[in-house]
């Protein structure tokens, strides 16, 4: 697999433009529950940057920070679902823009 | 010798307990701490003196470093003591004429509020003025000037309930304070000339740093001068020693007539090298001192309170002194200090006797025929009187007599007859005080009640020995230049006795005798007038009062609204309108905004690492 598959130049193309839709994704998305799936794609795309360095070093680090990414996420997910849960509550509704009463 | 310290060790002990038991202490506690402190302290100084004089030691004085003080680079100031003759005469006057006067005044404050309160500021004054005189370098000389200055204050305002003494006690403070500020810019120039400020060093420096005559040490000495004529009373800011009769009488007796007062002079001859290169200077001494006996003496002719009489007659022998300064008789003017504190403690002390005998009046036209009532105040006056208007045996003759003399012989003529004149109005004032006091009839309504006890007849009976026979043994201090030398003509030597005598005769007739007709005389027309421009002292309050305290004044009311204010409080007011402003703009509570400002943070972070 050492050279053969995909070259890490395309690799890290992919993640930059997973990253840069994420980021827009946060950034022009209302919804609480788009921004925190653009969160998780741009979290994936930082795991994906990992990954192909690794195979490109041939190194097992990028491998297990992409783990630690996983578990990031999956921790990120509860933390966000119970926001959710909260905002809903809160605000009757799923907008962001809503949750601006803390403002100076 | 090393228990010099203990001599303002137990005056500054007396002051701290007696400030914090105030209250709590009865009145003979109170005075046994008070008085006796001054009595421990003038028997160091005693003992001291007789080591002094018996062993004098090899370079005429005697310096203890106590401890260092200040030690910044070459700026070091110790707490040390410096005994010399001029020092330990000093000391002498100031624990021997202090302890008969705080005797004293445990009797006359009796009764009165805040008794142990008056004697832990007088304990407090003594210590520092102690401080003043055996001070080795000027600044703790400053540090004892200033200790002076403040018991002064607290000590004239000391029935603090009525605001007119308080006012007074603050333009003692204040007018003082004019001299104070000249004498540190002073000390200033000296360190930064010398580098020094140990008095013997500067004395010793001096000629080879500046040399004689150059402007750096006439200025200098005018400094010195300016601090010396706001402790003394002297032109031009004498006018506070007046109102400072607001204070106790044996206040006025120690502070504003024996001691304080005379740290001016004291400060002169102290520094006299200076003075001695600084011609100009000294010449300016001898002419402050002959204008203010003269203002002074006029205006002690008009008064009508006997203390005030007795404030204006201060100033005019101070400007004797002065006088003598200016011409170098540099022992005579110490010797006339010594004679004076002795007089004039004996006068005022006398004077509150009088006070306390007709119920706390002060108005000598509601006295009168008091002498067979007040035997031993009358022979205080007399006694006191006659020394302070130089009649021949008393202590006053000898030292102003001197003075005189000194004065013709060195060649200011001017000046000598300006002392002549004085000489005549201290006689015609002197005998005024005593004649409207104590003869004719009794003009007051209150029952008279002689003083009696002990605390009361000590003091007046040892200074009275003091005041007849403290002349007697001329005093020549070896650590100060010799006087000019010459034998005056014979008409130059008697003048002054003459005229004193004529001033006698003078108020005998005018007072004595006929007093309707100087008293319709003095109600009427130009000498009404006249009389009035006396009582005021020639209206310096009033030109001070529109050239200096109403501008004062207006220039508080257009900064009322405090201009340094505006700046200390525009700095929050200005901030919090455009950095809190924009700032809280910027706190939207919106989380895509924030996220963005995130992302772009983020990007800036990266180009300024990547393109730098």
């Amino acid at each position: 697999m050492n050279g053969a598959g995909v070259p890490m130049e395309a690799g890290l193309l992919v993640a930059g433009t997973l990253f840069a839709l994420g980021v827009t994704g946060v950034l022009i998305r209302r919804n609480i529950i788009f921004t925190l799936m653009s969160i998780e794609v741009m979290m994936n795309a930082a795991g994906l940057a990992f990954v192909v360095a690794a195979s490109r070093w041939a190194a097992a680090d990028g491998q297990i920070m992409f783990i630690l990414i996983l578990t990031l996420a999956a921790a990120e997910t509860s933390v966000g679902l119970a926001l959710v849960i909260q905002l809903y509550r809160r605000f009757h509704g799923l907008d962001v823009d809503a949750a601006s009463t803390m403002h100076g | 010798m090393n228990l010099l310290f203990l001599s303002f060790a137990f005056p500054l002990a007396g002051f701290v307990f007696l400030a914090f038991m105030r209250g709590r202490i009865r009145e003979t506690p109170a005075a046994l701490v008070g008085v006796g402190s001054i009595g421990l302290s003038a028997l160091v100084i005693a003992w001291a003196g007789y080591q002094f004089l018996t062993t004098v030691p090899a370079a005429g004085a005697y310096t203890e470093g106590l401890w260092p003080w200040i030690r910044v680079g070459n700026f070091d100031v110790p707490f040390a003591l410096h005994l010399d003759a001029l020092s330990l005469l000093m000391c002498g006057v100031i624990t021997g004429v202090g302890f008969l006067i705080h005797l004293f005044a445990s009797w006359y404050m009796r009764g009165e509020e805040g008794y142990a309160r008056f004697f832990s500021y007088m304990n407090l004054f003594v210590a520092s003025m102690l401080f003043l005189v055996l001070a080795d370098n000027l600044l703790f000389l400053y540090f004892g000037w200033e200790g002076v200055g403040l018991c002064s204050y607290l000590l004239i305002g000391f029935y603090y309930k009525d605001p007119a003494n308080g006012s007074a006690a603050r333009k003692a403070f204040i007018v003082t304070r004019v001299g104070d500020t000249l004498m540190a810019i002073g000390l200033f120039v000296i360190f930064r000339d010398l580098g020094t400020l140990d008095i013997q060093s500067v004395l010793k420096l001096a000629p080879t740093s500046w040399g004689a005559g150059s402007a750096t040490v006439t200025l200098v000495a005018f400094l010195l001068l300016g601090g010396a004529v706001g402790k003394s009373a002297q032109l031009p800011l004498q006018t506070w020693l007046p109102d400072a009769m607001a204070g106790p009488t044996p206040v006025s007796a120690l502070i504003h007539a024996a001691t304080m007062v005379t740290a001016g002079v004291y400060l002169i001859a102290r520094t006299h090298t200076l003075f001695e290169l600084a011609p100009e200077a000294l010449q300016a001494v001898g002419i402050v001192g002959a204008a203010t006996l003269l203002l002074a003496g006029f205006s002690a002719l008009a008064q009508t309170d006997i203390k005030r009489v007795l404030a204006y007659s201060t100033m005019s022998q101070i400007g004797y002194m002065f006088l003598a300064l200016g011409v170098g008789a540099w022992s005579g003017a110490v010797f006339h200090l010594m004679t004076h504190a002795f007089f004039k403690a004996l006068l005022f002390l006398a004077s509150g006797s009088v006070i306390i005998a007709c119920h706390h009046e002060q108005d000598m036209f509601k006295m009168g025929g008091l002498r067979k009532k007040l035997p031993l105040t009358f022979w205080s006056f007399i006694i006191g009187g006659a020394a302070l208007a130089a009649i021949p045996p008393t202590a006053g003759f000898f030292s102003k007599d001197g003075i005189l003399r000194l004065a013709w012989a060195s060649g200011e003529h001017g000046l000598w007859v300006c002392g002549a004149l004085g000489a005549f109005l201290t006689s015609v004032y002197t005998f005024r005080m005593i004649f409207i006091t104590f003869f004719g009839d009794y003009r007051g309504h209150a029952e008279v009640h002689r003083p009696r006890g002990l605390a009361h007849n000590l003091p007046l009976v040892g200074l009275i020995v003091a005041s007849a026979i403290g002349g007697f043994w001329a005093l020549h201090l070896m650590v100060l230049p010799p006087a000019p030398t010459g034998e005056p003509p014979a008409a130059v030597e008697f003048a002054p006795l003459l005229l004193a005598l004529a001033g006698l005769a003078l108020a005998w007739r005018l007072f004595l005798l006929q007093p309707q007709a100087i008293r319709r005389f003095a109600n009427a027309g130009f000498a009404d007038l006249l009389r009035r421009w006396w009582l005021a002292a020639f209206g310096f309050d009033w030109l001070y009062g529109r050239l200096l305290v109403r501008p004062f004044y207006w220039i508080t009311r257009l900064n009322a609204r405090d201009v340094i204010d505006w700046i200390v409080t525009g700095i929050p007011v200005s901030s919090l309108q455009f950095g809190n402003g924009v700032l809280a703009r910027s706190e939207s509570g919106r989380l895509r905004w924030y996220a963005a400002s995130v992302a772009l943070g983020a990007v800036a972070i990266l180009a300024a690492v990547l393109y730098s």
